[in-house]
């Protein structure tokens, strides 16, 4: 997916005067922040579960690729076979080669961000093969040629009444609007593409090392169906996603639902196992599973590998400000909110993504809610360590960090500055003692009063007081 | 107890009344009060801007003239936070300043925590009469775990009504350069703030950090409240809003 973070900062002033997403955004906070508070205290050793689901990632993460050849001998002993995938291109080439192999035409998807890193659609459907998204609010997105805004809830952007439109529009039909009608609609569309589909493609969660299965966990039922149905199933996933054992699996299956949806449990949580026996009822007769890299390997070791254990759950954007003021698309690639600020300039490219690590306040909001313990906050500000490593912060900001450094590692040209300044800051507040429009900081007078100074500084009547 | 006053680079210019509210404070609560004359800022800006150098630079001035102190008291706990969480994680590398650091950081204390849990002030020395709501600022919330300390203060003060605002836990948007560079988005923030503090009615908004004060009453003022008073604690527990 083409990376359009360059253009945040126009992103965020139309998002916020967008109405329509603003009504859409404050129910999310509602349904995602309250949903996770009323059920994660069943967690009644939460922060003990919360270290020991950060150590089951960091168990793998520190020998992944020992536990992903393990993955990959197990899953290869069930039938599966696996594929390795440098970048997105690659992932769909293989997925075109193998619906070149087994003759596919039509492709039925289950929900995968991981497909989005990609861009696998379109490169399908240039290949000449159909492919219908069968995740309620990504059908819905495919149908709107949208991309999603959240990792767990994609179509969270839109409000009932754009769905209607939409669906009476492409589907043809007379306009409803209730919610169980709209779905009836959508079922009614979807059915035939299971069952007509050559090819299932999900994600998946989690890959267990010792069974070489592809964990899913969804709640429409969807995933089941295009993992079952069709003569193959592809999953596609990213490297990190390995977990050594079932039992570790269960510790994590324990906080993302909760964490995700405030669900205790999803509907449906379904692990993938090799290719259908004879004695099977349903099941796939090939089943491939890609693994994607695409830059992933370079945090292995590095000051950022905590990131690779997040399991996209979807927290920490459920609880940041910032996301709940603007939404998924501001960002500008796959994933957005926290998470999305330290994988899109990591995986994307870290001069393509200038602002994302900085439109962060640093509430740290994010660290608390997050399952595996990532210091959220912390990487950012490594990443903006690394900015400036690189020069890419502005002249205007790094001269300006210069003089208050200096300043301040100099008291006596410090107090004198402050003296200074203080002095015009309360010339400048007038009468009414605010500052109604201030040079250089117009970010803040724009929308804010300055409230200015007394005109001396606590130096200064320290001094005057014990003097006195 | 011996304690050095950390007055912060905003109090000092921005709004000295809270540092001598917080002398008032520590002085009431039995401590013996110094305020280093050399301090200036803990190095916050640079460090969140990504220039770890400078933060090292200040961390070391500031190892410098608040060792000797038993305790190092802020009226912030963003400051506050920069030190006990951030300073020692700047010397990881360093064993020797490590140890020294960490020592300090572990004695130093946003303003209301120490009060309460160290010097446990009993009588407030402050009088106050009226409605007020309390804003928990972000560092002090999650780097340190001040929630209850300022509420257990204020309630030890016969005047005061506390109206909680709904979400007082979520950022009001000032984030230090955040304010300037994001402007937009800072300022809805600050927005939906002051929204939930208008629906308390109460008179006063008050917190523990000036740089989201100033956010906060910005906003407020831009949005034509000229009513609501925008309080430090340290003020209202002193009594010093009087003269804020």
């Amino acid at each position: 997916m083409h990376n359009t973070s360059l253009q945040f900062k126009k992103q965020v002033t139309i998002k916020l005067a967008d109405v329509r997403l603003q009504d859409a955004l404050s129910r999310l906070q509602s349904r995602f922040v309250g949903g996770r508070a009323a059920v994660i205290s069943e967690i009644h050793d939460l922060q003990e579960t919360r270290t020991a689901a950060a150590a089951i990632r960091d168990r793998v993460l520190n020998n992944l690729e020992h536990w992903l050849l393990h993955f990959e001998q197990q899953a290869t002993a069930r039938g599966a076979i696996v594929h390795w995938a440098e970048t997105g291109d690659d992932v769909n080439r293989i997925v075109t080669e193998i619906a070149a192999q087994h003759n596919v035409k039509t492709a039925a998807k289950s929900k995968s961000m991981v497909s989005e890193e990609c861009g696998l659609n379109d490169a399908l459907e240039q290949a000449g093969i159909s492919v219908m998204e069968t995740d309620l609010g990504e059908y819905i997105l495919q149908l709107a040629h949208e991309a999603p805004s959240h990792i767990v809830a994609p179509v969270v952007h839109k409000n009932k009444e754009e769905i209607a439109d939409l669906f009476a529009e492409k589907h043809n039909k007379p306009r409803k609007t209730d919610i169980a009608e709209l779905c009836r609609e959508a079922r009614e569309v979807l059915r035939p593409a299971f069952l007509n589909a050559d090819m299932g493609i999900s994600g998946a969660n989690f890959l267990i090392a010792e069974t070489g299965s592809a964990l899913i966990v969804t709640n429409e039922g969807n995933g089941r169906l295009v993992t079952t149905l069709p003569r193959v199933h592809v999953a596609i996933t990213g490297i990190e996603k390995v977990v050594p054992t079932l039992e570790d699996v269960t510790t994590l299956l324990r906080l993302l639902p909760r964490s995700a949806t405030g669900q205790s449990i999803t509907n449906y949580v379904s692990v993938l196992t090799g290719t259908k026996k004879p004695e099977d009822h349903d099941g796939p007769e090939h089943f491939h599973i890609i693994l994607l890299d695409n830059g992933r390997s370079k945090l292995v070791g590095s000051e950022m590998q905590e990131m690779l254990r997040c399991i996209r759950c979807g927290a920490c954007m459920n609880h940041c400000p910032v996301y709940q003021n603007i939404g998924g698309h501001a960002y500008g690639w796959v994933y957005p909110g926290p998470m999305g600020s330290i994988l899109t300039p990591m995986l994307s490219g870290i001069e393509k993504s200038p602002d994302l690590p900085n439109a962060s306040t640093f509430c740290g909001a994010c660290a608390v809610v997050c399952p595996v313990k990532i210091p959220l906050p912390d990487l950012l500000r490594r990443l903006r360590e690394k900015q400036m490593q690189l020069g890419m912060k502005s002249r205007q900001e790094t001269f300006m960090l210069r003089v208050w450094t200096w300043l301040a590692l100099h008291p006596k040209f410090y107090a004198l500055g402050n003296k200074i300044g203080v002095r015009i800051l309360q010339l400048m507040g007038g009468k009414d003692k605010l500052i109604h429009r201030l040079p250089g900081a117009g970010g803040w007078t724009n929308g804010r009063d300055f409230p200015a100074p007394a005109g001396k500084t606590f130096r200064e009547l320290y001094q005057q007081r014990k003097q006195s | 107890m011996r304690v050095g006053l950390f007055v912060t680079c905003l109090v000092d210019s921005m709004r000295p009344s809270i540092g001598f509210a917080t002398i008032n404070l520590l002085e009431a609560a039995g401590c013996e009060v110094t305020v280093p004359a050399q301090q200036t800022c803990c190095g916050q800006p640079g460090y969140n801007s990504g220039d770890r150098q400078a933060a090292i630079a200040l961390a070391k001035k500031f190892l410098d003239e608040f060792e000797a102190f038993d305790y190092v008291v802020l009226p912030s706990g963003s400051c506050a936070g920069m030190i006990r969480v951030h300073y020692p994680e700047l010397f990881r590398d360093d064993p020797a300043m490590l140890t020294r650091m960490s020592a300090v950081a572990q004695r130093t204390y946003e303003l209301t925590d120490f009060l309460t849990h160290i010097a446990k002030l009993d009588k407030i020395p402050g009088t106050f009469k009226g409605t007020l709501t309390y804003h928990d600022s972000c560092s002090g919330l999650r780097e340190l775990d001040v929630y209850k300390q300022p509420r257990a203060l204020l309630a030890k003060m016969d005047g005061v009504t506390l109206n909680e605002m709904v979400e007082s836990t979520t950022c009001c948007g000032f984030g230090g350069t955040f304010s300037v560079k994001y402007g937009e988005l800072s300022t809805r923030m600050a927005d939906n703030k002051c929204a939930h503090i208008t629906d308390t009615h109460a008179g006063a908004i008050v917190g523990g950090d000036l740089g989201c004060l100033l956010n906060i009453e910005g906003r407020l003022r831009r949005n034509g409240d000229h009513t609501t008073r925008v309080l430090h604690v340290a003020e209202v527990l002193s009594g010093m809003d009087k003269e804020a």
